[in-house]
C-alpha cells in the first residue's frame, strides 16, 4: 500500500492489509476533514521524502514494540474536501489492547513527526495555514 | 567554500518566494548557520521564527547539527499532519 495518496482513502483496503486468522482485534482509526465555519476543504502538503521515511520508521518502531501486531497506514494529500478521510490507521493484534494501543502510538507519532502542512480553503475563495493547534496563522487570497 | 540545498515548505516557501535554492557557506557549518546565510540572501525569511524546526537530510535535526558541503537542509513550519 502506497503510505501518500492523493486518491480518495478506502478503509477497507487499510483493513485488508492488517487483518489475519491470528489477530483477533483491529482498530482503525480515520481522520477527515472538519467544518471549521465555512472551511470547505483543507489542502495538505508535505515533505515527501521525507514523510515517506518518518512514515517507515514509525511503523518499524510500532512493530518492534508490538511484535504480534500489523499496522499500516496511508496519508492523503492535495485538497481533500470537507468529510472526505486525510488519513486512516489500521492496527491489528491477537488481543484489543494491543490493537488499540499500536493505532494510539501511531496516530500520536504522526502528529508529531510527519512533515505534513495543512492549508484550510473557506468558502469565500480565502485560505489560510493552520498551526498544530488548529489556529489559523496567516491567510491569503 | 560549500554548497548547500535549502528547501521551503508550505508557509515557508511563501515566505522565501521559492522551493528550493542553494546557498554557498564555509563548510563545515551548522543549521544555524545556514538558516543565518537563509535570512540574508531570501529577506522573506527575516519572518521566520528565530529557531525554526529544521531537518538535515531528511531528518529532523538539531540546530547544531554539522552541515557539509552537499547536504540538504529543510526549513519545516510547525507540523500539521494527520
Amino acid at each position: 500500500m502506497m503510505h501518500l495518496t492523493r486518491h480518495p482513502i478506502d478503509v477497507a483496503d487499510v483493513l485488508a492489509e492488517v487483518k489475519g486468522p491470528e489477530r483477533g482485534g483491529t482498530c482503525v482509526f480515520v481522520g477527515t476533514v472538519r467544518n471549521d465555519g465555512d472551511v470547505t476543504g483543507i489542502e495538505y502538503s508535505a515533505y515527501e521524502a521525507m514523510a515517506l521515511t518518518e512514515i517507515e520508521r514509525i511503523l518499524g518502531e510500532a512493530q518492534a514494540q508490538w511484535p504480534d501486531s500489523r499496522v499500516i497506514l496511508q496519508h492523503r494529500l492535495g485538497l481533500i474536501p470537507v468529510g472526505d478521510a486525510s488519513i486512516a490507521i489500521g492496527a491489528a493484534a491477537p488481543h484489543r489492547d494491543d490493537a488499540f494501543a499500536v493505532c494510539r502510538f501511531v496516530i500520536e507519532a504522526v502528529k508529531k513527526r510527519l512533515p505534513i502542512w495543512k492549508k484550510e480553503h473557506h468558502s469565500d475563495g480565502t485560505t489560510a495555514w493552520v498551526d498544530p493547534a488548529g489556529k489559523p496563522v496567516a491567510h491569503g487570497p | 567554500m560549500g554548497k548547500v540545498s535549502v528547501r521551503f515548505f508550505a508557509r515557508y516557501a511563501e515566505l522565501a518566494g521559492c522551493t528550493w535554492s542553494a546557498v554557498n557557506v564555509e563548510t563545515p557549518t551548522t543549521v544555524a548557520a545556514v538558516i543565518a546565510r537563509v535570512r540574508e540572501v531570501f529577506p522573506g525569511t527575516k519572518g521566520l521564527p528565530p529557531q525554526p524546526l529544521a531537518a538535515l537530510n531528511e531528518r529532523q535535526a538539531r540546530l547544531d547539527a554539522a552541515v557539509n558541503d552537499g547536504d540538504e537542509v529543510a526549513l519545516l513550519p510547525p507540523l500539521s499532519g494527520g
